[in-house]
């Protein structure tokens, strides 16, 4: 599915981003690699753009561009307080 | 002028007193780091009163520098680099980074670069910090805000000993860990710190960046690892389509084949195995892992407020009417008090001087020019404040996303909006404060459509036109129709700066429209001191290179208005530039008036066949050339033109001459229809010097200005045709 599919605050894991390679390198670069958990935290009130939580950071893309970023259901999130070691792919360490 | 370091560095200021020691041998320390880490504050604290705002060679982003000793008295030159998220660039603002960082171009390759990490936000952080590592650069790492990383911080000796160099602990806000980042420093400079450490890049991936790094310019593979490094730069770099400078021909070409030929998805393969060795080593950083700092968690509960559906736009409403009031009304005091001191100034010395040119030059020229330049302080620094107060705070950047949806609609950054809104009250702060965005392309599509928008400068003029030339009539009874053509005026110009910023951000203004990527730092409390220094150094800066423009221009203008003197017996007269801010002794009125026969007169009936088909005259036309200074002047000078004493304040009497004015067939020389081409005109032409010099300003270039001046002129001139000749057929 596609991230611009997903409800508000729903948590996935990204699998791919598409698009103009400029933007999806810059956003790979802000951390959005595939494996990472991505929040949906909300959508603005004019319906765009929307906020995501990722590494703990709060960034805002438009609608359109969610719509190129391939996502999954996330795995079930790891402890708090915990050390992820078992976590397939990237760990979401929130920090 | 600030001088503008254009062989790159260090070169030292010439003149001032912060000129004194930084040299091209004194050591350069980098600033680099991620957006909102506090690098400013660092710096600030730093350099202390030792920085200056100078130019990077080729773009136009300030580079800001200063002095700072270490212990030991040692002295080093600071300079803050401008925040960024990683080293790989696609323009040649991004590229500042990484070519400072190993002295490239004109840049001097520095001592020693600190890294200013935000330590809530390690994992996005340590993706610039591997990057610089990468490079090998002799390295220290500050973890900022370490007062806000909540009770399960990043352990410094645990970074240490991952990256393999310094790392200091600080609170740049509160000053704490100063003194030993100063030793550090100290010690890195004599030691240089170099970090090693190894990312696990696919095998295939390396195969690829070594071939690369053969086509890399000597300097940039001076070692093994750099060249990898700066391979791996090109890489996810070099494109098509990119606004790089200065890349060396055969690394763009061996880079481009690569990209090209190869099957596989190279930038993903770099930046994943970066975040992979982040992800790896993160656990040891931290004693445990919490899912989310305090401050992130108290931010996300203070949006559920601030970006709320309802009470969010009310807070939002609230807090640009307060900005806008506070530029609109809130700064008159301050105009006038700098309006009258002029004034008296002005009179002080028209008391103590004979007449002459001298004097004239003196009160008419000079101190016009400088109460031109001053009386724009008071909404400058009134805006900065607040500027400041809202970027310090974070929420600038939830005003860019609650009104991205609107401002993507024009083509322009939701950042776009503070400016837009200011300019409602004047253009020059609001040109100034384009700055908040970080695009060149986003800041120039900006300023070009600001001058649009109904400053408060038009009002005065609104007002005589529309006073004098239009009835005092109803519409259906009961809307008047001097109140609707106001309202009209301002839904007009807002009409015009969308077109206008359609169109120009579709053709002019070059660059493609890059996706919006906006980060929503966590709610920080602004510092009063960091605000007030930006306040300080917008308004120097504006005072030095603007302000010289416009004094320039105001002494001009005089000459043009003033000269070839008439014919004594003249009584003293105040030129219309002076009007602007004078409370002006009453000319005596006379039937040809001194400013006729100026060569600005002169040039008014020059102008005037051009002018016919708009339904102006040539006293319209001079009036035009004297609005020049500011739009509000045009009052003024018409009054001159007409022998009548005419502020802003008061123009009935213009008003009345107005309405008289015949023309030789006796017919009154001004209609409702010449009227509403003059309310156009006034609408979208550039008739403010002080907007040319600020955009000259903000974008080192005539280009520009001379651009802005040009389309608006143009625009004005053809809207003003067509309404005035379409309403003539039509009978008007």
């Amino acid at each position: 599915m596609l991230l611009s599919e997903i409800q508000t605050g729903h948590v996935v894991q990204i699998v791919s981003i598409a698009g103009q390679s400029s933007f999806r390198r810059r956003l790979m670069e802000l951390g959005l690699v595939p494996g990472t958990r991505v929040e949906l935290v909300r959508v603005a009130p004019l319906g765009d753009p929307v906020e995501l939580l990722v590494r703990g950071a709060s960034l805002s893309i438009r609608k359109a561009e969610a719509g190129v970023i391939e996502v999954v259901q996330a795995a079930a999130a790891p402890a708090e307080n915990a050390v992820p070691k078992s976590v397939a792919l990237a760990p979401d360490l929130g920090v | 002028m600030a001088t503008i370091t254009t062989d790159g560095v260090a070169t030292p200021q010439p003149s001032g007193p912060q000129a004194r020691a930084a040299t091209s041998t004194t050591p350069l320390v980098l600033l680099v780091g991620n957006p909102n880490t506090g690098k400013t504050t660092l710096f600030n604290r730093l350099t202390g009163q030792n920085a200056r705002i100078g130019n990077y060679p080729g773009v136009t982003v300030e580079r800001r520098s200063g002095s700072s000793r270490l212990d030991g008295n040692r002295l080093v030159e600071v300079v803050d680099l401008p925040g960024t998220y990683s080293l790989s660039a696609r323009s040649a603002e991004e590229q500042i980074a990484l070519w400072a960082v190993l002295g490239q171009g004109q840049y001097r390759a520095p001592d020693l670069c600190v890294f200013v990490a935000d330590a809530s936000q390690l994992s996005r952080n340590l993706y610039l910090a591997l990057q610089l590592a990468e490079l090998g650069l002799p390295l220290v790492i500050a973890l900022n805000m370490i007062d806000e990383a909540g009770a399960n911080p990043p352990n410094p000796e645990a970074i240490e000993r991952l990256l393999g160099v310094p790392c200091v602990t600080v609170s740049a806000r509160r000053g704490s860990g100063m003194s030993a980042l100063l030793g550090t420093l100290e010690r890195a400079l004599a030691d240089k710190p170099t970090p090693r450490l190894k990312v696990a890049y696919p095998p295939a991936l390396l195969a690829d960046a070594d071939r690369l790094a053969a086509a890399l310019p000597a300097p940039l593979r001076d070692t093994p690892e750099r060249a990898r490094a700066m391979a791996l730069w090109a890489l996810t770099s070099i494109e098509e389509d990119d606004e790089l400078t200065e890349i060396d021909p055969e690394l763009r070409r061996a880079t481009l084949e690569l990209r090209r030929t190869s099957a596989r998805d190279l930038d993903q393969e770099v930046i994943a195995a970066r975040y992979a060795y982040i992800d790896e080593h993160l656990p040891e950083l931290y004693k445990r892992l919490d899912r989310h700092p305090r401050k992130r968690r108290l931010s996300e509960r203070a949006d559920r407020v601030l970006l709320h559906p309802v009470w969010g736009f009310t807070l939002f409403m609230l807090v640009m009417l307060v900005v806008f009031q506070s530029l609109f009304s809130w700064s008159d005091p301050a105009i006038s008090l700098i309006e009258d001191a002029f004034a008296w100034l002005r009179s002080g010395i028209t008391a103590q001087l004979p007449a002459g040119i001298f004097r004239d030059f003196l009160t008419q020229g000079i101190l016009s020019g400088l109460g031109n330049v001053l009386v724009f302080l008071p909404q400058i620094l009134l805006l900065f404040f607040f500027i400041g107060l809202l970027e310090d705070s974070g929420y600038m950047a939830r005003v860019a996303y609650l009104m991205d949806r609107i401002m993507k609609a024009l083509g322009l950054h939701g950042r776009a909006f503070v400016p837009m809104l200011s300019g409602f009250a004047c253009a020059v702060p609001a040109i100034l404060a384009t700055r908040t965005m970080e695009r060149q392309r986003d800041r120039l599509l900006t300023m070009l459509v600001i001058p649009l928008m109904t400053c408060s400068a038009r009002l005065p003029v609104y007002t005589l036109i529309i006073a004098a030339l239009f009835p005092p009539s109803r519409v259906f009874g009961f809307v008047p129709v001097q109140g609707l053509l106001m309202v009209g005026m301002y839904g007009f110009a807002t009409v015009m700066t969308l077109l206008s910023a359609g169109v120009l951000g579709r053709t002019v203004v070059k660059g493609r429209r890059i996706p919006l990527i906006l980060e929503l730092p966590p709610y920080r409390l602004p510092s009063l001191r960091g605000t007030l220094k930006m306040m300080w150094e917008r308004a120097t800066v504006f005072l030095k290179e603007a302000g010289t423009m416009i004094l320039a221009c105001t002494v001009a203008l005089w000459v043009l208005l003033s000269f070839p003197r008439a014919p004594a017996p003249v009584t003293t007269t105040t030129a219309p530039v002076a009007a602007a801010n004078a409370d002006h002794p009453a000319p005596v009125a006379r039937v040809e008036s001194p400013i006729a026969q100026s060569y600005g007169g002169k040039l008014g009936h020059a102008i005037e066949p051009a002018l016919r088909p708009l339904g102006f005259d040539w006293k319209i036309g001079v009036g035009l050339i004297g609005a020049f200074a500011a739009r509000e002047v045009f009052v003024a000078t018409l009054g001159l033109v007409y022998g009548i004493d005419a502020s802003d304040d008061d123009a009935s009497p213009l008003r009345d001459r107005l309405r008289a004015e015949t023309r030789p067939d006796g017919k009154p020389a001004y209609t409702p229809l010449m009227g509403l081409s003059l309310l156009i005109f006034f609408a979208v032409s550039c008739q403010c010097m002080s907007t040319l010099a600020a955009v000259k300003r903000e974008t080192k270039s005539y280009k520009w200005p001379a651009f802005m001046f040009a389309y608006m002129t143009g625009l004005a001139y053809l809207l003003s045709f067509t309404v005035f000749q379409v309403g003539r057929l039509l009978g008007f």
